[in-house]
């Protein structure tokens, strides 16, 4: 516990001394949402019986995606990592008394939480005083926040479990680039964050919901906007808790065999 | 305390031809080819000892002290420190031990040495009280007291390199790794190295290992050398067992007022029209000898004889055993 505070405390202040580009983040960030709500605003205009949920519920989706977006993108991955086993400075990341996994695992979480605390507050804020139906609406009563901060944690994890068989893939291909690339755009869509799970048709969305990528961001943000019912809750915690164990282990046992056969790049 | 038997290492090195052709050829014909870093590798390092290794580069030196400190995996070989088999039981054992890495860095580029310092202190389950008496010490041994708030980014090598180590202190371990500690460092800076490592070792005893191209270091710093080439030890003895190995050749320079004729077993290193810097072997051409010549050939105006130096014996040593 104190070395994850200690790494986080770190990460938080790495992140400080770049402001202005969290400034910039939470710009970028309130753009994207005002956009992407515009545009289903349109949507919605046309027939909004279509859609699985009502167009509240979709802003104060996309309005926590934005906020917390550094700890569910996948494609934030830390570039740091990937020249460690690049330039072979791993060298240093092995003489500290921690498995490495652990280690890299609690890195990547303290990094993304650094991040999100960072620029997530702006966001939420200026989103919840936006007029009906554009703004974030969060549930009033204590039990299904605590689900959802439940959920949220379980994303996070799985978030960086994922993005951590990436970072031990380069050690088998040196450069990840092109499993990140393929990585990177199918996660994106098969979490949710491109279009919300609930709008793709019920055939493919079945499956979906199954895969790791829906305990990502999908998961945590139905929750919270009522879309999931209490019932399925449990099930879904289930669901997300299996696959953080499973891509744990599987990582895990991928770091060992790579460390076996580790070579330092660069003498 | 250090014992290693057997040590041998090897890595797979893809070759290919520059450009383009041969680059696309090697998308179907890859040729690797096994380069033994270690062969056989045995020796014993005491509680105290400061052990400089030397040897051309590709030699072995870093492989020898990535392994020792757990970061590699050899193919064979055993090896016991303090109690531990590094690789096996890395995680408890990296604890006991520092390690500098002269070529890379531990410090986090863009925040203040001490936030690093901070977050190795939790990472070694420091408590307070310890982290701040070693951090005492080690900047009064360093002086960094004024580095301390500086982001590493803006430090200079000489700094920095006081800073890596010192954070390769701060848990008080039994034995420090250094591999090349002092590469790049100015004269001043690497004096204060030195000194630093010499101060260390007689206060805490603690055992150091390390590797150089300067043998600077390793007159100031070391009792006992290690000579690796193409992965074998060579040769394990103190400098002045090397010195006397070698003692029986001198360097010897002189002006005279007119051009000379040499005797046999001067080798001439440098030569201008008056002035002569030459490789002396005892055994084929005595001092005396060589005076009497001078002496005969006009005036000797200028004249003084030296050691073989240190570079030199090693220089000699390297074609000796032919591994440059």
């Amino acid at each position: 516990m104190k070395k994850i505070g200690a790494l986080f405390k770190l990460r938080f202040l790495i992140g400080l001394q770049y402001r202005t580009a969290a400034f910039a983040g939470i710009i970028t960030q309130f753009a994207w949402g005002s956009l992407s709500i515009l545009l289903y605003h349109a949507f919605y205009q046309t027939n909004p019986e279509a859609f699985p949920m009502s167009f509240s519920q979709l802003s104060s989706y996309i309005w926590l995606q934005q906020g917390f977006l550094a700890l569910f993108m996948i494609w934030s991955m830390e570039n740091e990592l990937f020249d460690l086993i690049h330039q072979g400075s791993i060298a240093y990341e092995l003489v500290r008394p921690m498995d490495l996994y652990d280690f890299w695992f609690i890195r990547s979480m303290a990094v993304r939480l650094a991040k999100t605390v960072l620029r997530c507050f702006p966001l939420f804020l200026i989103a919840s005083v936006l007029p009906f139906p554009y703004s974030l609406v969060l549930p009033t009563a204590p039990l299904p926040l605590l689900i959802f901060l439940l959920s949220l944690l379980l994303a996070w994890i799985n978030v960086v479990a994922f993005c951590m068989l990436i970072y031990i893939s380069a050690f088998y291909t040196l450069s990840a680039m092109g499993i990140r690339m393929i990585a990177v755009t199918m996660v994106e869509f098969l979490s949710g964050a491109l279009i919300p799970l609930p709008f793709l048709p019920d055939s493919i969305r079945f499956l979906i919901e199954w895969l790791p990528f829906a305990s990502m961001q999908n998961a945590p943000l139905r929750i919270v906007i009522g879309e999931i019912l209490q019932t399925e809750w449990l099930n879904i915690l289930g669901l997300q808790l299996f696959w953080a164990v499973i891509l744990i282990l599987l990582g895990k046992k991928m770091m060992k065999k790579a460390l076996d056969r580790i070579v330092i790049q660069g003498g | 305390m250090i014992q290693v038997e057997h040590l041998s290492k090897s890595f797979q090195i893809r070759k290919r031809q520059a450009g383009l052709k041969s680059s696309l050829r090697s998308f179907f014909v890859g040729k690797s080819e096994n380069i033994q870093a270690l062969d056989d590798l045995s020796f014993t390092i005491e509680t105290g000892e400061i052990v400089g290794m030397i040897g051309p580069n590709g030699a072995g030196k870093s492989t020898t002290i990535k392994i020792l400190s757990g970061i590699l995996v050899p193919d064979s070989g055993t090896c016991t420190v303090l109690q531990y088999c590094p690789w096996k039981s890395r995680k408890e054992y990296v604890k006991k031990i520092g390690v500098v890495l002269g070529q890379r860095s531990q410090l986090f580029w863009d925040v203040p040495v001490e936030d690093t310092y901070g977050l190795l202190k939790d990472l070694y389950d420091l408590s307070p009280h310890e982290y701040l008496d070693s951090l005492q010490e080690l900047i009064q041994m360093l002086s960094l007291k004024e580095l301390l708030p500086v982001p590493v980014r803006q430090l200079s090598l000489g700094q920095r390199m006081r800073c890596e180590i010192a954070a390769a202190l701060l848990h008080r371990p039994q034995i420090l790794f250094l591999d090349e500690p002092t590469i790049g460092l100015d004269a001043i800076s690497k004096t204060a190295v030195r000194r630093f490592i010499r101060e260390l070792n007689q206060r805490r005893s603690t055992t150091v290992i390390l590797t150089t191209h300067d043998m600077k270091d390793i007159e100031s710093l070391s009792t006992r050398i290690l000579l690796v080439g193409k992965g074998k030890l060579l040769l394990d003895g103190s400098l002045e067992e090397l010195r006397h190995r070698f003692g029986h050749i001198k360097e010897v320079s002189f002006r005279t007022a007119e051009p000379i004729i040499l005797p046999k077993g001067a080798k001439i290193l440098e030569q201008t029209e008056y002035r002569t810097r030459l490789r002396l072997d005892l055994k084929s051409c005595s001092l005396n000898q060589l005076l009497l010549q001078l002496s005969q050939n006009g005036g000797i105006e200028d004249l003084a004889v030296e050691e073989n130096s240190i570079e030199e014996i090693v220089a000699q040593l390297y074609q000796q055993y032919n591994i440059i």
